[in-house]
């Protein structure tokens, strides 16, 4: 038991205290700080860069989560049939997930490249497109690239388990389904996703917390730009914390994901423990 | 030989305490020439001072630069009898190693520092003004710029190294295709010479992203040439919501849309270089890295017609506003980490670094595009066989303002330009935000700055 407290209280508990006091002092690199209150999260929540970063957030998680899910969906009961290649098909598909993150992105970004775009040109010469699309540029669009990229590495993580989740359920059931009428979209809705519920629940409450704390794709690909338009927590809370050294103010940028990332997961958990009791 | 048969040969017991105490005393002693070497030389051992030395450093855009720097390592070893290792990482990841060094008490025992980051990170390095002072007094003094970015309460809180001069690289035949003899001289002449050009597919470049360097060096420029600033002469006034600023951003906007790739405001330090050598673009600013490259890779550069594009590059300064004409220079110098243990040794490297026949290599390998931090490289035979279109860098940085400009350079001019304030109000304002409102945001968040 001490050495599971002593492990939990210096790679968990102290990062955590540690983050909580950085937040409510004035600490900035090289200096030791003294207690402020609350004045960083005021200072945050007057900072237009920082609501801007917050609305970004939402917008980067909702978007990523609900297309990893569909997309992911999709994929786990594709592959839930029997098909040859099926092996290699899987195997294939983790790839973007076992890529480092910042490989990934930099390829992505080259992709993107306002200048040299790969995918630009392509459009250009299959005769889809005339001028360049901004793809980074543009302040709406650079966030939907972000989320593009998202949804691309984080997909597999979905599907996987879902194909998991799907192959735990009695095919029988889906018989009986058939045997009483049922078309394929009812065999889903009634069959398939109430018994897929609680792996999905736990699924996305995974993928909501890493995508809401999400800090290598953005910055790697756009590091908060054009015009803070892809700023998310994280970044931003780099950039203040560690890039210009106000520790505290970091912090407390950072720590103010902790409310939200908390109401979900306390949320998500009481939702899965009542649909297994039911 | 027979090998003795580990399974069999017996062993001396020997527990753990006594391992540690014998060993202990033995390795100290060993390292240090015994105790009585230790008590009658009156320092501490080696060891304890450190003859390692590190020294972190940005990804240079003149490889030549840095391949120097590693080939010169063994001879600052030998010198200094300590093992010097250089680190180079991406210039945009610099301050975020410093923060994490100062913080966590190791890393590196000489940062290079940018701009005027000395004052941000005043209470994490050391006072080396008996390294600086020297150093300056024996080579004409230091460009003044350093007084502004290096000197922090009167000290030396870095030494300076170099600065990096940065002017619009262009291409002498498209300019000269529409006209064109000499690059504008004023901002709306650029405009008007942008213009054309990018109505035949050869538009001006520009970055105007999250970057450290392309970004802020035309934003500030831009901004006092038109006689606006963020702060006034003391330093602690925002007066950046003024019609001179807005007039700035006005024009701006025309500029951008008439003659930029619009696609700047997602590039960063590297896009123009790229975009250049690709034939892309007919101007950007930039320092001499893109003719340097050029004239390095003349088989594998060319222009239009086949010839190396080296020929074809010409070098202008900024152009200028109703307020002058101003360059923001990019100076390097090197800080001493409070932390190392090895601080009397960095001071060393230092100074071994600075000696003339070790800094000269290191100088003429920049070929211009680092020149040097003390007038006296102005004075180098190797200005005499440069490039022409390179010799504007030989006094250029002479005419150098920096953060803070027309305040001093503090701090807090520091957190607004790793915050990217002054380039996001022009970002905001090129992607269609009004410049009244442009310049409103950046005002607002400078007094949060300088509150």
């Amino acid at each position: 038991m001490v050495p599971t407290v002593v492990l939990l209280g210096v790679f968990i508990a102290y990062p955590f205290v540690m983050g909580v006091w950085l937040s409510v002092s004035d600490t900035t690199v090289g200096k030791p700080g003294r207690f402020v209150g609350f004045e960083n999260f005021r200072k945050a929540w007057t900072d237009s860069i920082f609501r801007q970063a917050v609305g970004n957030t939402f917008t980067y998680t909702f978007w990523a989560t609900i297309l990893k899910l569909a997309l992911g969906m999709w994929l786990a009961l594709l592959l839930n049939r029997h098909f040859r290649g099926k092996r290699l098909v899987r195997a294939l598909m983790l790839l973007p997930f076992i890529v480092p993150t910042v490989l990934s992105t930099f390829a992505w970004r080259w992709m993107f490249d306002p200048t040299f775009s790969v995918l630009n040109w392509t459009l250009y010469y299959a005769g889809l497109i005339t001028t360049k699309i901004p793809w980074l540029s543009d302040t709406t669009l650079a966030l939907w690239c972000a989320i593009i990229i998202n949804t691309w590495r984080g997909m597999p993580f979905y599907a996987i388990t879902l194909l998991a989740g799907l192959q735990t359920i009695n095919p029988e059931l889906h018989e009986a389904a058939a045997i009483d009428g049922a078309n394929g979209w009812q065999r889903f809705w009634r069959v398939t996703w109430p018994l897929l519920l609680p792996v999905t629940l736990v699924v996305v409450l995974f993928s909501v917390i890493q995508t809401f704390a999400d800090f290598q794709l953005i910055y790697v690909l756009t590091g908060g730009g054009p015009a803070n338009s892809t700023h998310l927590f994280a970044t931003y809370a780099y950039q203040v914390g560690v890039a210009t050294g106000l520790l505290g103010e970091g912090a407390a940028i950072s720590l103010a994901m902790f409310p939200v990332l908390f109401l979900i997961v306390v949320l998500q958990l009481w939702y899965i423990r009542r649909v297994e009791r039911t | 030989m027979d090998t003795p048969d580990r399974d069999t040969t017996p062993v001396p017991s020997v527990d753990r305490r006594t391992f540690l105490k014998v060993g202990g005393a033995v390795g100290v002693a060993a390292a240090a020439g015994g105790l009585e070497g230790i008590l009658s030389a009156r320092r501490a051992p080696a060891d304890a001072q450190g003859t390692r030395l590190h020294i972190l450093r940005w990804v240079d855009f003149i490889p030549e630069a840095d391949v120097e720097l590693k080939r010169q390592a063994p001879e600052a070893s030998k010198a200094l009898g300590a093992e010097v290792t250089f680190e180079f990482i991406n210039a945009n990841d610099l301050q975020a190693r410093i923060t994490a060094a100062i913080q966590s008490g190791s890393g590196p025992d000489i940062i290079q520092m940018l701009w005027n980051w000395p004052h941000l990170y005043a209470a994490g390095i050391v006072d080396v003004s008996d390294v600086a002072e020297p150093i300056g007094k024996a080579q004409n003094g230091f460009y003044d710029v350093f007084n502004a970015t290096a000197k922090v309460g009167g000290k030396w809180l870095a030494v300076p190294h170099g600065i990096t001069g940065n002017t619009v690289a262009y291409r002498r035949s498209w300019h000269e295709e529409i006209g064109v003899k000499e690059f504008p001289k004023t901002w709306e002449q650029w405009r008007q010479v942008g213009k054309k050009l990018k109505a035949k597919g050869k538009p001006v470049g520009q970055a105007l992203g999250h970057s450290f360097g392309d970004p802020p060096t035309f934003a500030y420029p831009l901004l006092w040439s038109f006689a606006g600033a963020e702060v006034d002469a003391t330093g602690k006034k925002v007066v950046l919501n003024s019609k001179a600023t807005i007039e700035s951003v006005k024009f701006m906007q025309a500029f951008w849309k008439d003659a930029c790739d619009e696609g700047g405001v997602a590039w960063d330090d590297t896009n123009n270089n790229r975009a250049f050598h690709a034939g892309e673009i007919s101007a950007t600013l930039n320092g001499a890295s893109i003719y340097i490259v050029a004239k390095r890779q003349k088989e594998k550069l060319k222009d239009e017609k086949g010839q190396p594009l080296v020929q074809d590059i010409e070098h202008a300064p900024l152009p200028g506003g109703s307020a002058g004409q101003f360059a923001m220079y990019l100076p390097f110098q090197h800080s001493v980490m409070k932390y190392s243990k090895s601080q009397k040794l960095a001071k060393d490297f230092l100074k071994w670094l600075h000696a003339k026949e070790n800094y000269e290599k290191w100088f003429q390998a920049n070929e211009a595009y680092s020149v040097g931090s003390t007038k006296v490289w102005e004075e180098h035979p190797m200005w005499s066989r440069v490039d022409k279109p390179l010799r504007m860098y030989q006094r250029a940085a002479r005419l150098t303002r920096t953060l803070g400009h027309a305040g001093p350079a503090t701090a807090r001019a520091t957190e607004s330009y790793t915050k990217y304030i002054i380039v996001d109000m022009y970002a905001k304002a090129v992607q269609g935000m009004k410049a009244e409102e442009a310049v409103k945001w950046a005002h607002g968040e400078l007094l949060k700055i300088y509150a």
